[in-house]
C-alpha cells in the first residue's frame, strides 16, 4: 500500500511547478493513492538480472554534422510570445 | 454518388477516370463538415476556406504537370498535436489555445509534398492523455454510432471524423492505444506503426519513448497507403529508422493460408465484455476457415503491462511537459509578481486536471526514494515485456486480441474516475511498451449496433503481416457493407 501524505503531495507539486488548491488536495491525494496502489503490481514481476529498457531503440549517439542553420522566420517564433520587446522575449525581472 | 462515403482508393479511381475533380471532392467534404460537424464536434479548428483555395491551386498544378502524385487533392484531417505552420496547434489544451507553430511536423510536410489537403485539426484528450476525448479543454467529441457515447481517445476527433465522413482519412498518434482504441470505438481502421518507422518531429511530445504517429482510415488499403506516405527516416528525429522504403499495399494479398496466429489467453479473461469476446471468437473462426493456423498461448506479462505503462508514460510526460512555462509560447498567467510565480501559476491555470494528475504521478515516481521502486522497476519490466513478445514471435506471425475490453461507453460515465479510464487501455499498452506495430480492424457490432475492434500485433517492422491479416479478414467479413453508424442515415 502506498501511503502518500499531504505534505509529500505538496512537495511533489512544488517540484512539478504546480499549485494545488486546498479544496483539490483530497481529490488529488486519493487519485494518487489509487493509481500507486494499482501500479504496485510491478513489484510482483520477477526482473532479477534484467537490464532497464530506457528507450525503444537500441540506437545511441546519432551524430550529424554541426552546421549552423539559420531559422529566418523570427516573426513566426515571436508571434507566440505573450510579451516581446525589440525582437526579444520579455520576462519579469529575475534578479531582485 | 455520396462522395464522402468513398474510401481514398475509391476517390483515386474516380479522379483517374475523370468522374470527379479535385475541387468536387474538397467541396463535398466542406459541405459535409458544414452540415454535420455541429453534431459530432470532431474538430478543434477547421480550415475549409483554405482547403477550397488549395484544391484550386492543386488542380492547376496537376493540369500543368507541376505536381504528379496519386494523392493530389485528397483531403485529410490531422490530430491537433501535430504542428502545422500557420494553423494553430492546441493539443486540445488551454495551455496551447493560441499556439501557432513556426514550422510543420515532418508528417505534415510529407502530406503537403503529395498535394494532400488538410481540412483542419482534430480534437483529442488534452496532450493525448485520456481514452475518451472528454479531457479536451474545448469540447467533447461524440461517437457517430451513438452521439451519447465517447469516440474513444486520445485520437477521438480523428476516429469520429473518419467514421462520420467528415474527412476521408486522418492522422492520429498512439502512446498507449490512442489510435487503435478510438478506431475500435468508431468502427474504423487504426494503425500504430513500429516505434521509429514514422518521424515524431513536430509531434507535441507526451511520452517520447512510446509516441508514434499513424493512420486512421475507412479500410485497410487506405491505412497501407497512408503509411506509405508518412513512413521513412528523418534526420530531425534521431529515433527514426533508416529502413528501405516499402510499398505496404503490396502486402495486401487476401490470403492467410499458413499464417500462424497466436491468441494470448490473458486478453480473453476477466474484464473483457462477453459480446466483445464472442465477436473475437467468431473472427478467430473466420481466420481458421481461411486457412490460418490459430493457437492459444500465455503471454505472461499481461498483468504488469498497464501499471508499467502508466509509470513510464507519466514519468516521461512530467519531464516533457516541463517546457510549458509561459515564457516563449503557450498560456501565461496574468497573476504573478516574480518568475517563480509566473511558471507555477501559468502551469496551474493552463493545464487541465488529468494532465496535472499525470505530471504529479510522473514526478512522484521519478523522485528520490521512489525511483527504484517504481520507475527503475517499470523499466526492467519493460525489458521483460519485450522478451516475452520476442518469444511469442518465434512461434507466431501475428497475435490477435480485442482492441478494447468494451465498446464505446457513454459520455460522462468514466471521466470522474481516472483509474477506471486507464483500464480502457489494458489491451493496447503492451504494444507501445515493446515498440511493436498494432492495427485495429472492425470485427462486428454488439446488440446495440456499437462497433467492436480486433487488434492484430506484429513483430517490429512487420507491418506487412498485420496489414495483410487485417485486409484478408476485412475482405471476408465486409464490415462496411454490413454496418453503418446510425448517424449517417
Amino acid at each position: 500500500m502506498a501511503n502518500v501524505s499531504k505534505e509529500e503531495l505538496l512537495h511533489i507539486a512544488k517540484l512539478a511547478n504546480l499549485n494545488i488548491k486546498e479544496e483539490e488536495l483530497d481529490n488529488y491525494l486519493s487519485n494518487l493513492q489509487d493509481i500507486l496502489n494499482f501500479a504496485n503490481v510491478v513489484s510482483n514481476a520477477n526482473t532479477e538480472g534484467l537490464d532497464e529498457t530506457i528507450g525503444e531503440n537500441d540506437r545511441v549517439n546519432v551524430f550529424r554534422k554541426d552546421e549552423i542553420k539559420v531559422f529566418e522566420d523570427n516573426k513566426a517564433l515571436l508571434m507566440n510570445a505573450k510579451e516581446q520587446d525589440r525582437n526579444m522575449f520579455k520576462i519579469p525581472k529575475v534578479i531582485q | 454518388m455520396d462522395i464522402t462515403n468513398l474510401t481514398v482508393h475509391e476517390l483515386q479511381e474516380k479522379i483517374k477516370n475523370k468522374e470527379l475533380s479535385i475541387l468536387d471532392i474538397t467541396k463535398a467534404y466542406v459541405e459535409r463538415i458544414n452540415e454535420k460537424e455541429k453534431e459530432v464536434k470532431a474538430f478543434v479548428t477547421t480550415t475549409c476556406d483554405e482547403a477550397i483555395e488549395k484544391a484550386k491551386k492543386i488542380e492547376e498544378k496537376v493540369e500543368s504537370g507541376e505536381l504528379n502524385s496519386d494523392f493530389a487533392g485528397i483531403p485529410i484531417g490531422i490530430k491537433d498535436n501535430m504542428c502545422t505552420k500557420g494553423v494553430r496547434t492546441t493539443c486540445s489544451s488551454k495551455m496551447l489555445e493560441n499556439f501557432v507553430a513556426p514550422y510543420n511536423a515532418t508528417v505534415v510536410e510529407k502530406l503537403n509534398d503529395e498535394g494532400i489537403i488538410s481540412l483542419g485539426k482534430l480534437n483529442m484528450d488534452e496532450f493525448a492523455m485520456g481514452a475518451s476525448t472528454e479531457y479536451s479543454y474545448f469540447k467533447k467529441t461524440c461517437n457517430p454510432w451513438n452521439l451519447n457515447a465517447v469516440p474513444g481517445g486520445s485520437s477521438g476527433g480523428s476516429a469520429a471524423a473518419v467514421a462520420a465522413n467528415l474527412v476521408p482519412w486522418a492522422l492520429g498518434s498512439d502512446t498507449g492505444g490512442s489510435i487503435r482504441q478510438p478506431a475500435s470505438f468508431c468502427g474504423v481502421v487504426g494503425l500504430k506503426p513500429t516505434y521509429g518507422l514514422v518521424s515524431r518531429y513536430g509531434l507535441v511530445a507526451f511520452a517520447s519513448s512510446l509516441d508514434q504517429i499513424g493512420p486512421i482510415t475507412k479500410d485497410v488499403r487506405d491505412a497501407a497507403m497512408l503509411l506509405n506516405i508518412i513512413a521513412g527516416h528523418d534526420e530531425k528525429d534521431t529515433t527514426s529508422y533508416d529502413n528501405p522504403k516499402k510499398d505496404y499495399t503490396k502486402a495486401l494479398k487476401n490470403d492467410v493460408k499458413g499464417l500462424k496466429i497466436g491468441i494470448p489467453k490473458e486478453y480473453f479473461g476477466e474484464g473483457i465484455n462477453e459480446e466483445v469476446k464472442k465477436k473475437l471468437q467468431e473472427a478467430i473462426q473466420i481466420y481458421k476457415k481461411l486457412g490460418a493456423e490459430v493457437e492459444e498461448f500465455s503471454l505472461d506479462i499481461a498483468e504488469y503491462a498497464l501499471a508499467t505503462y502508466y509509470i513510464i508514460a507519466c514519468a516521461e510526460a512530467s519531464s516533457n511537459l516541463g517546457r510549458f512555462d509561459g515564457i516563449r509560447y503557450g498560456y501565461r498567467t496574468e497573476n504573478f509578481s516574480n518568475l517563480r510565480e509566473l511558471y507555477r501559476n501559468s502551469r496551474s491555470e493552463g493545464f487541465g486536471p488529468e494532465v496535472k494528475r499525470r505530471i504529479i504521478l510522473g514526478t512522484y515516481v521519478l523522485s528520490s526514494g521512489y525511483y527504484d521502486a517504481y520507475y527503475k522497476k517499470a523499466q526492467q519490466v519493460r525489458t521483460l515485456v519485450k522478451k516475452e513478445f520476442d518469444k511469442a514471435f518465434e512461434k507466431y506471425d501475428v497475435l490477435l486480441t480485442p482492441t478494447s475490453p468494451t465498446v464505446a461507453f457513454e459520455i460522462g460515465t468514466r471521466s470522474e474516475n481516472p483509474l477506471e479510464m486507464y483500464l480502457a487501455d489494458i489491451c493496447t499498452v503492451s504494444v507501445n511498451i515493446a515498440g511493436l506495430p498494432g492495427i485495429s480492424v472492425p470485427c462486428g457490432v454488439n446488440s446495440h449496433n456499437m462497433p467492436i475492434g480486433m487488434q492484430l500485433i506484429g513483430n517490429k517492422f512487420e507491418e506487412e503481416k498485420i496489414l495483410n491479416a487485417a485486409y484478408t479478414f476485412e475482405q471476408e467479413y465486409k464490415f462496411r457493407d454490413k454496418y453503418k453508424p446510425t448517424f449517417s442515415k
